[in-house]
């Protein structure tokens, strides 16, 4: 019994039995207020597929050798050009959300293919440079949404102001498309089938591609660049697979994230999207040089329930939104972990 | 003629900037005497936090990401001192005293974790201000008024838990920079500001001559080496982020002097990400800064931040553009110079492999 | 004569149960130059961490035996404790710092310092570094050496030849030196720098400063040294004044034959010999500290080739070139063919197959499972263990059956396919390796190092598995450290010296010769005539 209980413990980790330990505790909390639990599970589901595309797009990464992906901003300003076309051409439903994602995933290849140029030329310090090199994308971007050229009175300034607006709603176009796509309700906890569903999917895709000839040998270039090199392995090209992969799916990420979320923000919205993504796939189980989709579908669940419980259940202990304070706290604290637990440079 | 070519091109990124800058202060069409001003004012704020990144550069542990940490000791210590209402210049030196052991607190925790990501230094920098933000936050936002007793006014309003989203710091406003102004055209210069800038520098350049600033550089240049040679490197390594951190408070309090508000929750969100730029612009590298590089990128990222939005109006029709703008440039250099140390540094061991084969 | 400077005496360290150090006696005297000479492996670099207090040492439980400086016993717990004796160490990759000026490096961590008004409060370390002073000491340290050299020159500028010079600056300016120990310092210096660097030696000797000198230049030893210990796999095989050795016999000393060697485990090669499968045509190999400088040797077929010599000479180059894993330049033919250089990928597919050297570096993905290091190089460039159908999908079912097959086949000691190749021993991981490589069906096989760091039993095993491999075909070439090794499979064996090829021996021929060839000897130049070696 002792044994098979310290080997579940080594199987599930510390960090994933203490998290788990705290949600639980949270929930039974919650089930002694007048909070509706059902209603909880519900949101957490609506997050869990709302940010699941994005934790998965760290497992390529992470494969490839290039570590954790902070440039995911590279992707979603793909997902979010992506967004804006469907928009200006006031497309509906699945229309729109296709047209989003058509126009999403080759510029995300194309941009995903750029980044990869850079990652490669600085192989050793890929988390660095992608998180700058994401902020700048960013802050690059925030001049474009000013000057660019759309025109639906929707998306622009009305009378005044110059270029998008900060904050766009979905609400009009395609919005929620997936996430009411076969909804149903059972013991009051809302399923957002069609949303879970195309997670599950290109979650399985993802495990796919890692079990064919190209994503194992992906996996051999990040696990030992030299041992594939030896098998006459291409490694920069693999490299690029895998953080165009990632790239991708960040920019798909970001179309299922602002057709749930029911909003798009731009200029300084996506800074930050990196973070609770990367704290995600390390909540999982995965560290800065093993992931697998299981740690991203894990850390998704776990990470998003904790935020959606967390918020309404410390709201009826202390005042104030602790929502957002807790994954600063959890996400960075996660990181920072990750980070030092890695004894050596990071291509050692 | 080569002599030339060389200066240039060893001082790319300051020329490349002032030749941005000057576009823009031609665009933006201010008047001098309010340039004059702004960049005063800025570079007397500003220095003493661009400053405090030199001593981990040299000590070969990067862009000191975690200055954040300082910045938070600073804030702590002014919030506590507006509590006990002190004031004037001795209460200026009092909330600097106080801040003072609580940062080296801080930089020793910061030290201990670098030292357990060597090679990862400024992301485990960067991810450390995140996290001690949260926990400042998480601290100041909710622990107060509830689980800490703290009653005050000017810092609290009792119905919610939590500071005020702004402290004013009326007692300690401009207490370092009124000490002593001269005025030019209607510039006020504030002497003992700069007094205090120049003292840091001296005092850095001087320490760079002593027994452990030598260690310091030993270290910096090579940890392995400098170990076999008997100096303690990890010890070195925490001392030197000890000595930022320390520098970062201090820093913090002269820049909120200055400003006379502490936006408790905000004021120190960017000052590393700004701070670095700054210095990068000026020249310097992950591996190389000087107090020139400090101070010249200081001069140059913050004339630029000036005449920006003027600039964008006129150049794009919105001032926004340039705003935009000034921040893309913040990022940008800084992902420049990352990219370009870790290119030229995986290029270098290349290089000297092989050298090595056809010597 | 007086107390000797450093006697070290029954001195014996084993690491994890292996005995790499067993009773050994070395003694120095005042101004004498003493040569430590050994192959890699000799056990040099051990003895001299133990004199140091090195943390290897002292973290993996000490040593046995004493050590006595100037005839009282000492026990150092760290260099700096041996530092402070008077021992000096002037190592074989060069401990300057590039930034820093040949002053600042001379005086590293022992800078002269003046106090200054902050020092009085905050303590020593705030005194400000006395420039005047430092550069000065310097200067006479660099005069001592006939060194004309600015002090405030940065060591980055400099050329490689000064380096060592600089180190050796660094030695003498500690006031107490009385042991120079001297890491292969002429590895890297060219003829000329060599030889005014071996009178510099003499002349500090003349000074009164004894020197432990390490080289594997038999020449130098003759030329300089008063004494010579010579080490074998960490015993001391003989000790003695220089004069009373040739540099044959020294060759001879030092690659002897170990008594328990076993005896021809190989079968002699075919009749249909002398075929050639594998022309190698001036074959230069850009390996960092293995640099292969020009090389033309035919591989027969069916034949085992034994490639020996010291470590740094470029022997383990030949194979790691050909297979492309570090930049090269000449001609390689394969059955006729030629073999594209610098492009692992093709070499492959001609069907040569590589066990490397660095079995956990290159050798294997020491993360992932036996089953998926066997089938992953096959996988990779032969699209074998494969579900048929566009996904090209990994058939986990072929995968698994022919990891049990090959553990049952190579006799890998473990839990099962799905065992990471991390927790595995030495041996077993070899196993694993070499399960790889057959898996390609080779034609022609590579294979460096296979008993590198694995126990006896397994090594046997491994040595077996070659020569099977040989009986079903295919043509061999091994690269080895262990000339015992080599000359019990080996047809031929082929020795490199300098990056160039030495010469061939056949297995059976004496020690002296393969000792001679391995010293960059020719036979003749010692009176040896050639004798036939096929």
């Amino acid at each position: 019994m002792k044994e098979r209980l310290t080997k579940i413990y080594h199987g599930f980790g510390l960090p994933r039995l203490i998290i788990s330990a705290f949600l639980l505790a949270l929930i039974v909390v919650a089930a002694g207020t007048e909070l509706s639990v059902a209603g909880l599970l519900s949101d957490a589901l609506v997050r869990i597929g709302q940010n699941g595309i994005y934790v998965l797009a760290m497992v390529p990464s992470i494969q490839v050798g290039a570590g954790l992906n902070f440039g995911l901003p590279v992707g979603v300003i793909a997902g979010m050009v992506g967004v804006l076309v469907a928009m200006e051409n006031s497309l509906l439903g699945f229309g729109g959300f296709l047209v989003a994602l058509l126009v999403a995933i080759p510029l995300g290849i194309i941009a995903g293919y750029l980044y990869s140029l850079l990652l490669n030329r600085v192989a050793g310090q890929e988390m660095m440079v992608g998180t700058y090199v994401g902020f700048s994308i960013v802050a690059g971007m925030c001049i474009f949404w000013l000057m660019a050229p759309f025109t639906n009175p929707a998306l622009i300034w009305p009378v005044g102001g110059q270029g998008l607006r900060v904050t766009l709603t979905l609400a009009d176009t395609f919005g929620g498309t997936l996430n009411n796509f076969l909804k149903f309700e059972i013991f009051g906890l809302t399923v957002p089938t069609g949303l879970l569903l195309f997670y599950a999917f290109f979650a399985f895709l993802l495990w796919l591609f890692l079990r064919s000839k190209p994503g194992v040998a992906m996996e051999v270039v990040g696990r030992n660049p030299r041992f594939a090199v030896a098998s006459g392995l291409n490694i920069n090209a693999y490299r690029s697979v895998g953080i165009v992969l990632s790239t991708v799916l960040a920019a798909i990420g970001y179309v299922v994230y602002a057709q749930s979320f029911g909003f798009a923000q731009l200029y300084n919205g996506p800074l930050m999207t990196a973070f609770p993504a990367v704290a995600g796939v390390l909540i999982g189980g995965a560290s800065t040089r093993e992931a697998k989709v299981l740690h991203a579908i894990i850390g998704v669940v776990l990470f998003q329930t904790l935020l959606t419980v967390a918020m309404p259940v410390t709201n009826q202990l202390i005042e104030g939104n602790i929502s957002e304070i807790a994954r600063v706290i959890v996400s960075n604290g996660m990181i920072l972990y990750a980070l030092t637990r890695v004894t050596g440079g990071e291509q050692a | 003629m080569n002599q030339i070519k060389r200066i240039i091109s060893k001082n790319a990124v300051p020329i490349l900037f002032a030749i941005v800058c000057l576009l823009g202060v031609y665009y933006a069409q201010m008047p001098g005497q309010f340039l004059f001003m702004e960049i005063i004012k800025r570079m007397a704020r500003n220095s003493f936090l661009v400053l405090s990144l030199i001593i981990p550069v040299v000590a070969g542990m990067g862009l000191n990401f975690g200055i954040v940490l300082g910045a938070l000791a600073g804030q702590i210590a002014l919030i506590l001192s507006t509590h006990w209402e002190w004031s004037g210049i001795g209460g200026l030196g009092l909330t600097a005293l106080l801040a003072t052991p609580m940062a080296v607190l801080f930089g020793v925790l910061a030290g201990m974790v670098l030292n357990k990501a060597k090679g990862r230094e400024m992301i485990t920098g960067m991810v450390m201000g995140f996290f001690a933000n949260g926990v400042y936050q998480f601290i100041f936002l909710f622990l107060v008024g509830t689980v800490i007793p703290f009653d005050n006014a000017a810092l609290r309003i009792s119905t919610s838990p939590g500071l005020r989203n702004t402290v004013n710091l009326s007692r300690l406003r401009g207490v370092l920079d009124n000490i002593w102004t001269v005025q030019y055209g209607f510039t006020k210069i504030p002497i003992v500001t700069f007094l205090v800038i120049a003292l840091l520098a001296i005092a850095i350049w001087a320490f760079f001559k002593t027994k452990l600033g030598q260690d310091f550089r030993a270290v910096g240049q090579d940890r392995h080496i400098a170990g076999v040679a008997g100096i303690q490197t990890d010890r070195n390594r925490i001392l030197a982020i000890v000595f930022s951190t320390v520098l970062a408070a201090w820093g913090q309090i002269i820049f909120l002097q200055n400003i006379g508000t502490l936006n408790t929750y905000n004021s120190h969100e960017q000052v590393g990400t700004f701070a670095i730029a700054a210095l990068l612009i000026g020249g310097a590298s992950v591996t190389k800064a000087t107090i020139g590089q400090a101070l010249m990128g200081t001069f140059l990222f913050h004339l630029l931040f000036v005449v920006s939005p003027s600039a964008g109006q006129a150049i794009f029709g919105s001032a926004q553009v340039g705003e935009y703008f000034r921040v893309f440039v913040a990022y940008g250099i800084i992902a420049i110079s990352l990219a370009l140390h870790a290119w030229r540094s995986k290029s270098l061991a290349k290089a000297s492999m092989e050298e090595d084969v056809s010597a | 004569m007086s107390v000797p400077v450093l006697e070290m005496k029954k001195i014996s360290k084993s690491f994890y149960g292996t005995q790499v150090l067993d009773n050994i006696n070395l003694t120095v005297n005042e101004g004498e130059i003493h040569c430590l000479v050994g192959e890699n492996g000799a056990g040099k670099s051990t003895l001299m961490n133990i004199l140091f207090g090195m943390s290897v040492i002292t973290d993996t439980g000490g040593y046995e035996g004493d050590i006595l400086i100037n005839g009282s016993k000492v026990a150092f717990n760290s260099p700096k404790a041996a530092i402070g004796a008077g021992i000096g160490m002037v190592h074989q990759e060069f401990m300057l710092l590039p930034g820093f000026t040949v002053a600042e490096n001379i005086k590293l961590n022992r800078e002269d310092t003046k106090p200054n008004p902050f020092s009085k409060i905050f303590g020593k370390k705030l005194e400000t570094l006395n420039r005047k002073k430092m550069s000065a000491d310097t200067r006479s340290a660099l005069d001592k050496l006939g060194m004309n050299i600015d002090e405030w020159v940065t060591v980055a500028g400099l050329p490689v030849g000064y380096l060592q010079f600089v180190e050796i600056a660094r030695e003498i300016d500690k006031e107490n030196l009385q042991l120079l120990v001297l890491d292969e310092p002429t590895a890297v210096l060219t003829e000329s720098e060599a030889k005014q660097f071996l009178e510099v030696v003499q002349k500090l000797a003349r000074t009164g400063i004894s020197i432990l000198f390490i080289t594997h230049r038999l020449d130098e030893v003759m030329a300089v040294a008063d004494n010579i210990t010579i080490l074998k796999d960490g015993e001391l095989v003989s000790s003695g004044p220089t004069e009373s050795y040739t540099i044959a016999q020294m060759a001879e000393l030092m690659v002897g034959r170990k008594v328990e060697t076993s005896g021809r485990i190989g079968n002699v090669k075919s009749e249909k010999a002398n075929e050639a499968v594998l022309e190698i045509r001036d074959l230069r190999v850009d390996m960092p500290g293995e640099r292969l400088r020009g090389i033309d040797l035919d591989v027969y077929k069916g034949e085992i080739l034994g490639i020996g010599g010291l470590a740094g000479h470029g022997k383990i180059a030949l194979a790691n070139g050909i297979m492309g894993l570090y930049a090269s330049q000449g001609q390689v033919r394969y059955e006729g063919m030629d073999v594209p250089l610098n492009n692992p990928r093709e070499a492959l597919n001609l069907g040569l197959a590589f066990v490397s050297e660095d079995r956990r570096g290159v050798g294997l993905v020491l993360e992932d499972s036996i089953a998926n290091n066997i089938v992953l190089t096959s996988m990779q460039t032969q699209n074998e263990f494969l579900k048929p159908g566009p996904l090209k999908l990994k058939d986990q079912k072929r995968i698994m059956a022919h990891a049990l097959e090959s553990i049952e086949r190579f006799d890998i000691r473990c839990t099962g396919p799905e065992q990471i190749v991390r927790r595995l021993s030495g041996g077993n991981q070899q196993k694993v390796c070499i399960a790889r490589a057959f898996t390609q069906n080779p034609k022609l096989f590579f294979v460096s190092e296979p008993t590198r760091g694995i126990d006896v039993g397994a090594k046997s095993r491994v040595l077996e598995l070659i020569v099977e491999l040989n009986r079903m075909g295919v043509t061999v070439v091994i690269t080895s450290s262990e000339l015992a090794e080599l000359r019990s499979i080996s047809d031929r064996i082929a020795i490199i010296y300098e990056g160039k090829l030495s010469g061939i021996l056949a297995p059976d021929a004496p020690d002296v010769e393969y000792g001679l060839l391995m010293a960059g000897k020719s036979l003749e130049e010692v009176g040896i005539g050639e004798r036939a070696t096929n």
